[in-house]
């Protein structure tokens, strides 16, 4: 947690302190070259998930699912930019459709998990005793399960389903946010001014959510991006493996998979999915790298 | 220092608890009845009560949890409803294979992620530094079932090593006797933790030859060659020890998708296989068995984290 934001100077003229400090970060943010790029780059992508099958639709007669057995893996061409697979599907096309998935798996499910474990988090941090030792060692359980096999063992009960990968990725992101918002929480709740303010009477209830949540933002926030791009990844781990959205779906890790048979002779129907799931991972990683530099000055070298 | 590995044995308790729990409650857990789709659909409703007699899921909750987990501590997991062998058994004749891959893995990512970031460290903002960490963020966002069949296809297409390629043929168990049809699944595996561990070592680096005695040992007019390699790599090295172990964790359960690639018969294959077949019994078993050896293995990283520290402490 940075002094900054905590201490930020106060002046005579009236200002609103969560403004002010939103608007820091906002401009600290826009300096921060890496930030600035992976944030254009989210953005593009969150446009072309909502415009891009509507333009699709509008302008052309591609059709994410329309089969031809005539054009089956062929290579890219002007016709089919990233070629076709096995059935003769545009490849270009499911992957614009695709996108929309792939960004719901990272969003939806880091935002399910990164509430339950910031709420976990701040009541462990603040509360302390018993009840964070509970918590903590809830939390410990579930990073007891290496890598994928947490979520792999949750889609193995529910059953493989874009929604359960979701369920499954976001309870796979619930103590990585608990761990670190109980973290800040613990140094947030030694400052005076929580002790100035819980003796002007304030509830735990009010304390919690006016004054330590907007102080526990910034890792919250780096947490997230860098989580989005962890999420995307194993959404797809599983999708690959069979477990996630089922065909005839256009998920990126279904379609590497079903691309998985003809590497051989069409290597380009598992390469562009994968090079999609690249990219976009990317842009989460290099985003949730600048943000850090810019709102945690000690990273900064 | 007994005292902090007693501690730590004793924290391990409840998480161990914790984890036997939550393994027991996978067959619990499935909506439905676990025992009819277990059964199959159009099974005769006497065939779905000699598997819930079977299972044990008949008593309650906690007799079943306690015949669980007392087995479970003398070896026995129950049976494969597939196969009807021992889960053990055919844990058994696989663990060493998936053991053998993360530890390889583990060996490929320590010794390339360390080479990148001690590089990337001394020679930081030049356009090596630069480039190396873009590998890296490369490596860190790359799915690595995807960067395996790339590997494949290089192989094949550019005729190298075919016999690495030998290692698409499924193997009754355990690794082939050819050193070379283990170069790309340890690839496959090994690549996303150099990264972490690159970028893990380029910080910690840095941040150590910032610090005062670095400065000392300059002035003292060592060369920058043994200030580096002698006085900062040796104290940066320890937060990235905390690393390795989380990662060849990390490998054991990655290597579901790895060895679903490469038709590797390890722990991970059997553990899709089951949950394919709804073989609850062996699910459990290999999450069991898998998340226990990262108990372990996390406990070890942080007793020698804290004597490696300590060391530093007492100098």
């Amino acid at each position: 947690m940075s002094e900054e934001t905590v201490n930020h100077p106060v002046t005579a003229k009236k200002v609103n302190p969560q403004l002010e400090s939103f608007k820091q970060f906002w401009r600290r943010l826009a300096k921060n070259r890496a930030a600035l790029i992976g944030g254009i780059m989210i953005l593009f992508f969150v446009i072309m998930a909502f415009l891009g099958p509507w333009i699709i639709s509008t302008f052309t007669d591609w059709e994410p699912n329309k089969t031809s057995v005539a054009n089956k893996l062929q290579g890219p061409s002007a016709e089919h930019w990233f070629g076709t697979d096995s059935f003769g599907r545009d490849i270009f096309t499911r992957i614009v459709f695709g996108m929309k998935l792939t960004l719901y798996v990272g969003f939806l499910s880091v935002f399910v998990g990164g509430i339950v474990g910031v709420i976990l988090g701040i009541v462990s941090g603040y509360y302390g005793g018993k009840v964070d030792t509970i918590i903590m060692r809830l939390m410990d359980v579930l990073l007891a399960f290496p890598g994928i096999l947490l979520a792999l063992a949750i889609v193995a009960v529910l059953g493989g389903s874009l929604t359960n990968v979701i369920i499954a990725v976001g309870i796979f992101s619930v103590p990585a946010f608990a761990r670190i918002v109980r973290g800040s929480t613990l140094s947030v709740k030694k400052l005076e001014y929580i002790d100035a303010v819980r003796a002007l009477g304030a509830s735990d209830f009010r304390i919690i959510f006016k004054h330590i949540l907007p102080n526990v933002m910034s890792p919250i926030i780096v947490q997230a991006s860098l989580r989005i791009a962890t999420a995307i990844l194993t959404g797809a781990g599983l999708a690959f493996l069979g477990l996630g959205a089922q065909p005839p779906a256009p998920e990126w890790g279904a379609m590497l998979n079903e691309g998985r048979q003809y590497m051989y002779e069409a290597g380009h129907v598992a390469l562009f999915p994968g090079l999609m799931i690249v990219v976009v991972v990317l842009a989460f990683n290099i985003f949730g790298d600048g943000v850090r530099d810019a709102l945690d000055p000690k990273m900064k070298k | 220092m007994t005292k902090y590995i007693i501690r730590r044995l004793l924290q391990t308790i409840p998480v161990l608890i914790g984890v036997t729990i939550l393994v027991f409650s996978l067959m619990h857990l499935v909506p439905g009845d676990a025992a009819k789709i277990i059964a199959g659909e159009g099974a005769s409703d006497q065939t779905v009560e000699n598997i819930r007699e079977r299972l044990g899921l008949n008593d309650p909750l906690y007799v079943q949890y306690g015949t669980f987990v007392g087995n479970a501590v003398q070896g026995d997991l129950g049976s494969s409803i597939r196969s009807g062998r021992p889960v053990m058994d055919e844990i058994g004749a696989r663990f060493w294979v998936t053991f053998e891959l993360a530890f390889y893995s583990t060996i490929v990512a320590v010794f390339l992620g360390l080479i990148a970031g001690i590089i990337s460290a001394v020679r930081h903002y030049t356009l090596t530094d630069v480039t190396v960490m873009i590998i890296a963020l490369f490596g860190l966002s790359m799915p690595n079932f995807w960067f395996g069949l790339l590997l494949i296809q290089w192989f094949a297409i550019g005729n190298w090593m075919p016999e690495s390629l030998e290692f698409l043929k499924m193997r009754p168990s355990g690794w082939g006797d050819d050193w070379r049809q283990v170069v790309l699944p340890v690839l496959t595996l090994g690549t996303g933790g150099a990264a972490i561990i690159a970028r893990m070592t380029r910080s910690s680096m840095l941040e150590v030859i910032g610090q005062d005695y670095i400065r000392t040992a300059r002035a003292k007019g060592l060369t920058e060659r043994i200030v580096v390699y002698r006085h900062a790599l040796k104290n940066a090295l320890i937060p990235v020890v905390t690393v390795v172990g989380l990662e060849f964790g990390g490998f054991l359960g990655g290597a579901v998708l790895t060895e679903t690639i490469f038709a590797i018969n390890g722990m991970g294959r059997l553990t899709i296989d089951a949950i394919r077949t709804r073989d609850f019994p062996m699910v459990q078993g290999t999450v069991l068995v898998i998340s226990v050896l990262f108990v372990v293995v996390n406990l070890l990283v942080d007793v020698s984290y804290r004597y490696l520290n300590k060391r530093i402490d007492l100098n």
